[in-house]
């Protein structure tokens, strides 16, 4: 009892002393930093699991090796406290960091360049408060010739479009800030849009999905069938404030994305994010030939797919594929299962996996694995029975897809 | 050596139900809280998948999730002078363990008491005289009435989302509900689940015999449910793997599915699991806890202190810590002095079992929930006149079959089956789908008596050196005259209910502790109206340690006729709210000894 | 007051831990509900091939016995081969066979019934002694005959004498006979994974539909046969390979 009463007496000092450690800096300007860093999901990044907030050390998985986020608590030595302004801008919108060497994109300045000085300097308002921490972070580790960072531009020329972001002409205010989010901020292409062997987007598929780090982040355009077009706008908000809607519970580096960020966001730009997502064009009718109907349900495939629902899936998913709000995730009409790409669906299926948690939904229900149950064949025919059932349509799974994809989970430690 | 940790605001020795439920409450006034549990952490799509938690070997027969008797078991003995044995594997109750606790592998049925189960002594003595009460029972009244505890049964059933018919709503009896209850003040969560074939055949014997049949209170849901925590939980699929199994699909309400994701989310909460406190420090006056020491998986000793420690763990090592914690005097029957180890009491079941034709009959006995069942209130506690009968208390009776699992099953054969061979084989065979069979059709109170008790074995030690409990427990000839009764009236129904041969199955003495009873073991640390004859107070503190409470079942004086979780849920719930509303406001005693 | 030497008890439990089943890893639970994909642990499924507690006379003889306990019908295979024995086998061989887990601590006293068994025997142990000494007293009454020589109503009247304990095996009356069929039954009757009701034919027997876990769609349908066949943990007819 003693103690939480001077527990609370501790926390009001170290407010006081922040505020005061500021010079005076604008109290508004801070808390708008504060929520713009979350937008920005700077924590989940540049907090380890288990680490000092913004202290770095976070190992990130790209397609080239493993970049270690940097210190950017406001450490002297080893974190950001003896950079200006303009460096930290500097950092944030062209990717050069105060030494003038180049950052990876894995930091993803071709999206922050998007972000208004006006908006990146209250984020460093912000970070001036959080607690100094000293924390050496050695970032890059990745292999030769990939860790000449003076490469990075070279990489720049052909990939890096500088520039904040410009409202379309004959789009709402809503819609273009829609746009100012996702497109800055909360960088949602820098895992949604397809990229090349070089690691940049392919800037004429923007959102339409993209496997990486084990999973694939799907596509959330405005297609009706892979992508959101087929929610709401109340239910994308859902989805980004909780983790869940009736479609979808947010797994993977997506349940980071939520807990850390959008679920910090308000309903009203997230409002507006639902906007503009929903308004990208779908990839309908460039692909939409080959899997417009589903996989035959009389294949013996489908035969197996639907004997290994029944057993396994329908007690939770129900016989229908229709879920439970919340808790189990509708498969029918769900984007994400007929996903072009089906690497989620194969990860979830092996290695089971535990959705978001949340205030809103604090449940964070969790799916078993089945790795240990279901061969290659097995997942394979199940996952082709879910992804063409209830109305469902994509290609079928095979079993070297998910042969292939139990290697690579065989080899994660996560 | 022990090693000594950071003090923290609450030690919770515990993470079943009612330490969930505490570490959540008292989490809410931003306490800086560890409960220390002595199994390992549990949770459904890692430890009770669908894909492999049907199995019956395992989790039913072979006790997975159990606690292991290796780790520490009871002694046991029916009349003193009798030298107590070790139980060396479990029989007659199953005792949990982990994360969850008893939680995880219960049925799930979720009742309340009667109103005049918490005033029983009194009630009794008024209505029949003292003179009517069995020879050396020790029954009493709890110090708590049934209208204190309302709030706080309702608070249970709504973080459960139980589904239920009221029978009694402010009141006002309601049609399809117990109209024997106590007034209730809102309708259950969720409304009842549905019920298959012999539980209807049931309610319709029932109904026509004058009875009012209602349907269990389930703590397996009839749909999904958010709980006032937020916390969600799907829609029962009647799998019939309840009891002694997890739940796969997040419908039975336990700690995991209710409690454990929103207290996790609680920063000022941490858990340590496999660390087994192996004792409450006192100060030197032995009026004061100062802490826990506990011992975790590796071996080493810590030493955790703590402002206020709550002793949340199951009936049996609740009494054993107490013990060997020297916190109260052990209970001495030939003086009645000592307030732990007394008025320790199981459950009297019994049942009838009911063969019907298999040409007609086909009960797929599989399609089952824990918690489900018809059940008629008519013959629990003092609902109707014990006077012509010659004993107190009762149970309720009903067709609340959890199950069709074949090893359990084939218990069940008429009469002059051999054991074995092909006489054996052909009436499993003829007698499996067309079978009732219930064991808990009768759920006898247990009531307690002078003699029934735990103490410390003076011979058999656990893992650490630690001597067991020893139980020294049989059933008087009261709690024997009412199982006959209760398996009469049930043997009735099944008739009516077209039965074409009944084994009747009432409880028999002595005690027998490898015969399944229930897991409802009751008292040794008893709640009351003042420190001569309980060990806690009307709010489970301690009258010798005030800054302990103790929960759970350990604080009943006797076993009412029904499961106890929802009383267990409810006294938890009523002892946080004082906590929070008077403890911690002006910590010490809050009744005045 | 019974209140041990902290010495003492570290010394006690040292012991306990070392080797022991329960040795498990304490952890501190913090922040969020814990999420490991490895944590799941599924049953083995028992390893075909040749005997592994069981000696090639001690399994004629459990076989033999097996298929008495339960003997074959035109419909229904006996517990021969249903698997009961290899069931049994699989288990003495594990840590049921040591009685893993259970309170194995001394002394050991004869007690009640009512406090159950009290033998230091392990099961294991016990069928080893225990068939020993069966095909002992068969040779003797049986004029040199084993028991699984012997014919279907003399195997009988010898499991009779072992019930009734007319038969002694040199351990408490009937007690191996008890131990051996409840063994069986459970093996008859648990998940194919573990060796017995092979091809879930006891189920089949009876019309259980194993370990299937939705019946929403059955809850109201009363008095109706349930269609589907029965599956098993790792038994699934079903899932021919697509």
């Amino acid at each position: 009892m003693r103690k939480a009463v001077a527990a609370v007496a501790v926390v009001a000092a170290s407010t006081v002393a922040a505020l005061a450690g500021n010079n005076g800096q604008d109290f508004a300007q801070i808390e708008r930093g504060r929520y713009l860093a979350a937008a920005g999901d700077c924590a989940g990044c540049h907090t380890a699991v288990g680490g000092a907030d913004f202290a770095g050390g976070m190992a990130i998985e790209t397609p080239f090796g493993k970049v270690v986020a940097a210190n950017i608590t406001p450490d002297r030595e080893t974190g950001i406290g003896a950079w200006s302004d303009d460096d930290f801008v500097r950092a944030l919108t062209e990717g050069v960091a105060r030494d003038g060497t180049h950052l990876y994109p894995a930091m993803p300045y071709p999206y922050y360049t998007k972000v208004s000085r006006g908006d990146v300097l209250a984020i460093r308002a912000y970070l001036t408060t959080v607690p100094a921490v000293h924390n050496p972070v050695t970032s890059d580790q990745l292999p030769f010739p990939l860790n000449q960072r003076a490469d990075m531009a070279v990489w720049n020329k052909l990939y890096f479009h500088s520039g904040e972001y410009r409202p379309v002409a004959g789009k709402s205010a809503v819609w273009n800030r829609g746009g100012y989010l996702v497109e800055g901020l909360m960088h949602c292409g820098a895992c949604h849009t397809p990229k090349n062997t070089a690691g940049g987007d392919y800037l004429d598929r923007p959102l339409k999905g993209y496997a990486l780090q084990g999973w694939f982040a799907p596509d959330i355009s405005g297609d009706t069938r892979r992508g959101i077009g087929s929610w709401s706008a109340d239910d994308l908000v859902t989805y980004l404030k909780t983790g869940h809607n009736r479609f979808a519970a947010a797994t993977g580096p997506m349940a980071d994305v939520v807990a850390k960020s959008s679920s910090k966001l308000t309903d009203a730009d997230l409002r507006d994010v639902a906007t503009y997502l929903k308004d990208q064009p779908g990839l309908e009718g460039e692909e939409e030939a080959a899997q417009a109907s589903p996989v035959d349900a009389g294949n013996s495939q489908m035969q197996a797919g639907a004997a290994i629902y029944t057993d396994e899936c329908s007690a939770c998913h129900t016989p229908k594929g229709t879920g439970v709000l919340n808790l189990f995730p509708s498969l029918a009409g769900a984007p994400s299962v007929q996903s072009a790409d089906p690497t989620s669906l194969i990860r979830v299926v092996l290695g089971g996996t535990r959705s978001v948690a949340t205030d809103q939904a604090p449940t964070g229900p969790a799916m078993p694995a089945f790795a240990w149950l279901l061969d290659d064949r097995r997942a394979a025919a199940v996952l082709t029975y879910i992804r063409n059932s209830w109305g469902n349509a994509a290609a079928a799974v095979t079993a070297a897809q998910v042969q292939s994809e139990r290697a690579d989970l065989a080899k994660r430690t996560e | 050596m022990a090693r000594k940790l950071p003090r923290k605001d609450v030690a919770i020795i515990g993470l079943g139900w009612t330490g969930s439920i505490l570490a959540y409450e008292l989490a809410q006034e931003g306490l800086d809280i560890v409960a220390v549990e002595r199994g390992p952490w549990r949770d459904t799509a890692t430890d009770f998948p669908v894909a492999y938690v049907p199995d019956e070997l395992r989790y039913r027969i072979r006790h997975e999730l159990f606690l292991r008797p290796a780790q520490v078991s009871v002694t046991f003995r029916n009349k003193e002078g009798q030298e107590a044995l070790p139980v060396r594997d479990w029989g007659a109750f199953m005792l949990g363990n982990g994360a969850g606790g008893a939680g995880v592998h219960w049925n799930a049925e979720t009742w309340r008491f009667l109103p005049s189960d918490f005033t029983l002594r009194s009630h009794l003595t008024q209505r029949y005289g003292a003179a009517f009460l069995p020879p050396d029972t020790t029954i009493q009244d709890w110090g708590v009435t049934f209208d204190e505890l309302e709030p706080h049964y309702d608070r249970f059933e709504y973080l459960c989302g139980t589904s239920g018919a009221a029978g009694n709503l402010k009141g006002v009896i309601q049609p399809g509900g117990n109209p024997f209850e106590g007034p209730r003040s809102q309708p259950y969560p969720t409304p009842p689940q549905k019920q298959n074939f012999g539980h209807a055949l049931f309610a319709k014997a029932a109904a026509d015999m004058g009875y009012k049949p209602f349907p269990q209170p389930s703590g397996n849901l009839s749909q999904a449910y958010t709980n006032p925590l937020g916390v969600e939980l799907g829609p029962c699929t009647y799998c019939g793997y309840c009891e002694w199994f997890g739940c796969a699909n997040y419908s039975k309400a336990s700690p995991q599915t209710t409690i454990l994701p929103a207290l996790l989310r609680k920063d000022n909460f941490t858990a340590r699991t496999e660390c087994e406190v192996t004792r409450i420090n006192l100060d030197k006056g032995g009026t004061h806890a100062t802490g826990v020491t506990f011992v975790d998986s590796s071996g080493q000793e810590w030493e955790q202190p703590a402002e206020l420690v709550i002793l949340c763990g199951f009936q049996l090592w609740n009494v054993q810590l107490l013990m060997l914690s020297g916190i109260g005097r052990i209970y001495d029957p030939n003086t009645g002095e000592g307030q732990i180890g007394r008025n320790f009491t199981h459950q009297v079941m019994s049942t009838a079992i009911g063969f019907f034709d298999k040409n007609q009959y086909v009960f797929n006995p599989f399609i089952a929930s824990g918690a489900i069942g018809m059940c008629i209130d008519e013959f629990n506690g003092d609902n109707f006149d014990h006077g012509p009968h010659g004993f107190i208390g009762g149970g309720y009776i009903g067709q609340v079959q959890t199950n069709g699992r074949p090893i359990e099953m084939i218990e069940a054969l008429p009469a002059g089956t051999p054991s074995w061979g092909a006489k054996w084989k052909q009436a499993v065979k003829d007698n499996y789908l067309s079978t009732i069979y219930s064991g808990g059709a009768c759920h006898g109170s247990c009531y307690s008596y002078r003699q029934n008790r735990l103490d410390l074995d003076p011979t058999y030690k656990d893992r650490f050196g630690r001597p067991l409990v020893r139980m020294t427990i049989d059933f008087p000839d009261n709690e024997l005259k009412m199982s006959a009764f209760l398996t009469d009236r049930y043997a009735e129904i099944l008739k009516a209910m077209g039965a074409k041969e009944i084994v009747k199955k009432p409880r028999k003495g002595p005690y027998d502790v490898t015969q399944y009873q229930t897991s409802h073991l009751c008292g040794g640390a008893i709640m009351g109206a003042n420190p001569k004859d309980s060990a806690l107070n009307r709010y489970l503190q301690s009258w010798d340690v005030p800054n302990l409470f103790v929960m759970g079942a350990t604080a009943f004086p006797q076993n009412a006729g029904y499961n106890p979780t929802g009383t267990v849920g409810a006294l938890a719930f009523w002892s946080a709210s004082a906590i929070r509303r008077q403890y911690l406001k002006k910590p010490g005693p809050l009744v005045d000894a | 007051m019974a209140r041990p030497k902290r010495r003492d008890v570290l010394g006690a439990m040292a012991l306990a831990l070392a080797g022991s089943p329960l040795r498990g890893h304490a952890a501190i639970i913090h922040g969020a509900l814990p999420w490991s994909t490895d944590q799941t642990q599924p049953p083995q499924s028992i390893k075909p091939g040749g005997w592994q507690f069981f000696t090639a006379d001690e399994a004629s003889a459990v076989e033999a016995l097996v298929d008495r306990l339960i003997p074959p019908d035109p419909e229904t295979p006996g517990g021969k081969d249903a698997g009961c024995a290899v069931y049994i086998d699989r288990q003495l061989a594990g840590p049921y066979g040591r009685d893993d887990g259970l309170y194995n601590s001394g002394p050991f006293r004869e007690g009640t019934k009512e406090q159950g068994p009290q033998s230091p025997l392990r099961p294991a142990a016990h069928y080893r002694k225990a068939l020993a000494a069966l095909d002992d007293h068969c040779r003797k009454a049986h004029g040199g005959k084993r028991f699984v020589e012997l014919g279907d109503d003399d195997k009988d009247a010898v499991i009779a004498g072992l019930e009734n304990g007319s038969i002694a095996l040199g351990g408490k009356q009937g007690s191996f006979f008890k131990q051996l069929l409840k063994d069986t039954q459970q093996g008859f009757f648990a998940d194919p994974i573990y060796g017995g009701n092979k091809d879930m034919a006891a189920w089949k027997m009876i019309g259980f539909p194993g370990a299937r876990y939705d019946y929403r769609d059955w809850i109201d349908r009363h008095n109706e046969r349930f269609p589907l066949p029965p599956v098993g943990i790792a038994d699934h007819p079903d899932w021919k390979d697509g």
